[in-house]
């Protein structure tokens, strides 16, 4: 069966998680490998998202990190001060998952600036929840799709920090958490190298060339000893995913597009003074 | 002191200034829109913009030249891309430069907290290697007078006046909200002034738990009935968050001459309820 990057990357990111994990989702690739999990192999996965919606099992994907589905489904909502202090901070969390703009060869994180922080060539959103993410979960995988300008070799600003610039430095901080241990991009996985701190390719993804990893990462790539071959996406975990997106493309289209929804007054104005469906 | 019951227009008027701190919180759900264009359109300068995730109403703020300062952890448009109009401001000074205090959401949250608390700053763990103490002089460390531990402080928040959404409030001012309840209750407790908006008002709040999230009239300068007044943010319980009108913002954000456009068309349009 045919399938695309973004759906093998998806659905190996998703093979990575375990019925057993609390997971701290990011919205975007994230979130949809998290769910395609919670939807095959790992039911009872406990998926958290920042807005403070714990164990939830959404139909469709959100958009947002705080949208009503996510509420709805979830055992309990907390406030996004308990969100960070008991349950981050408190150490609860396995697994975070990140994506970002650049990444290093030793697993940091800019989601801030391309350029200097003071005059940015492009101001990025920043960092959110993700600079404590990458402290208190206990690990942190990271989806990427790989390309040398987003696989660099210095980030030009540390968002999130990995395992700084070689290994030992999360201990000196007195962090006990592993810190990145896995990069799942379009071409491969990547995973830390103990001894160095450093991102080594251990499995590359079915039809891909070495050449093609070493053309899109920025510094000089090192395979492991032994690399695997990822296996392909399988029928059903590709079914599953094909579900998830129809049914959140039409959740996602459900209202009606019009300029001036953009304008709180809606409710205010019976809708045909609108003058109905708008167009475009 | 309890809260007045007022117009949109009258509680902007009333409590807001040109400079003034002020926060609009709403994490994703119960966003006050319909106060923010209010404050667009009645004009307001300079002011010092608090918000964890400055969404699609910061950037209509800063887009109209209402902004000198940003306080924040997480500017965009979410699952969408950038905010165009927040983007301009810092990287070309248009309509006007924005200085940023830019500071994580474990860092913001603390500082609302610490700010409803009373306290002078936020002590939390966090940072770790994160270049954002570098750059942001307000980020300081400090080691914990028991176990040495390093740790973290900010200055906690103290908004001039804060500004909500939430689902009901009674005709006495009590309000309540559900759903995801975000920062908004230290949002209004660290405030000096709160202008709270509703769906609806009714006679007697019936909270479905004890433990729903209530702030009393005495805690809230003013409610101003305003159905509808999260959109395009959701009202859990009332309307849903109209995801398409978040990816149709991508287009006008973009172009300053389509900003400008719906700027126009925003002042010439009043909120009527």
């Amino acid at each position: 069966m045919q399938y695309n990057s973004t759906e093998l990357m998806t659905v190996v990111a998703s093979r990575i998680l375990k019925n057993s994990d609390v997971c701290f989702v990011g919205i975007g690739l994230p979130s949809a490998a998290c769910n395609l999990a919670r939807l095959t192999h790992a039911p009872d996965i406990t998926l958290i998202y920042e807005s403070g919606t714990i164990q939830t099992k959404p139909d469709v994907l959100p958009l947002s990190i705080g949208d009503g589905e996510l509420c709805e489904t979830a055992l309990t909502t907390v406030s996004v001060p308990e969100m960070f202090s008991y349950w981050l901070q408190g150490g609860r969390i396995t697994v975070g998952f990140l994506g970002g703009a650049q990444i290093d060869k030793f697993g940091n994180i800019n989601t801030t600036v391309v350029g200097d922080y003071h005059k940015p060539k492009v101001r990025l959103p920043g960092g959110g929840g993700a600079p404590e993410i990458a402290a208190f979960c206990h690990t942190i995988y990271v989806i990427m799709k790989q390309s040398p300008r987003a696989f660099v070799d210095k980030v030009d600003f540390i968002t999130s920090f990995g395992h700084g610039d070689g290994p030992g430095q999360r201990k000196a901080m007195g962090l006990n958490t592993s810190g990145p241990s896995k990069i799942i991009t379009d071409l491969c996985i990547m995973e830390t190298e103990e001894a160095t701190g450093e991102f080594i390719v251990t499995s590359i993804h079915p039809g891909v060339a070495r050449e093609t990893i070493q053309e899109n990462t920025g510094w000089k790539i090192r395979f492991a000893g032994e690399v695997a071959t990822t296996d392909a996406p399988t029928l059903q975990e590709l079914e599953a995913l094909r579900v998830l997106n129809e049914k959140t493309k039409m959740a996602h289209q459900a209202k009606i597009p019009c300029r001036k929804f953009l304008f709180a007054r809606l409710s205010a104005v019976p809708s045909d003074a609108m003058g109905g469906v708008c167009q475009g | 002191m309890q809260a007045k019951i007022q117009t949109l227009q009258e509680a902007i008027a009333t409590h807001l200034f040109d400079g003034a701190t002020v926060a609009m919180e709403g994490f994703t759900h119960l966003i006050p829109f319909a106060a923010g264009h209010e404050i667009i359109r009645q004009g307001f300068k300079n002011l010092e913009l608090v918000r964890m995730t400055p969404d699609m109403i910061y950037d209509q703020l800063i887009g109209a030249g209402c902004v000198r300062k940003l306080r924040f952890s997480w500017g965009g448009n979410p699952g969408v891309g950038s905010l165009y109009r927040l983007r301009e401001a810092i990287e070309k000074g248009y309509p006007q430069p924005l200085e940023v205090d830019e500071h994580s959401h474990a860092a913001m949250a603390a500082a609302y907290a610490a700010g409803a608390s009373g306290m002078p700053c936020a002590i939390f763990k966090g940072y770790y290697g994160a270049d954002l103490e570098k750059v942001n002089p307000s980020i300081k460390t400090l080691a914990c007078p028991f176990t040495g531990e390093r740790l973290v402080a900010v200055p906690a928040i103290r908004p001039d006046v804060t500004i909500i959404h939430a689902q009901k409030a009674s005709k006495k001012g009590d309000v309540s909200l559900e759903g995801i309840v975000g920062v908004q209750k230290e949002a209004v407790l660290a405030a000096k002034a709160a202008i709270v908006t509703v769906e609806e008002i009714v006679d007697e709040l019936q909270p479905s738990s004890p433990n729903a999230v209530i702030l009393p009239s005495w805690t809230v300068s003013a409610v101003v009935h305003v159905p509808g007044g999260a959109k395009p943010s959701y009202a859990h319980g009332y309307y849903s968050r109209d995801n398409k009108a978040y990816i149709a913002w991508e287009a006008i954000s973009k172009d300053r001459e389509k900003f400008n456009e719906w700027l126009q068309e925003l002042k010439s349009t009043d909120y009527a309820v």
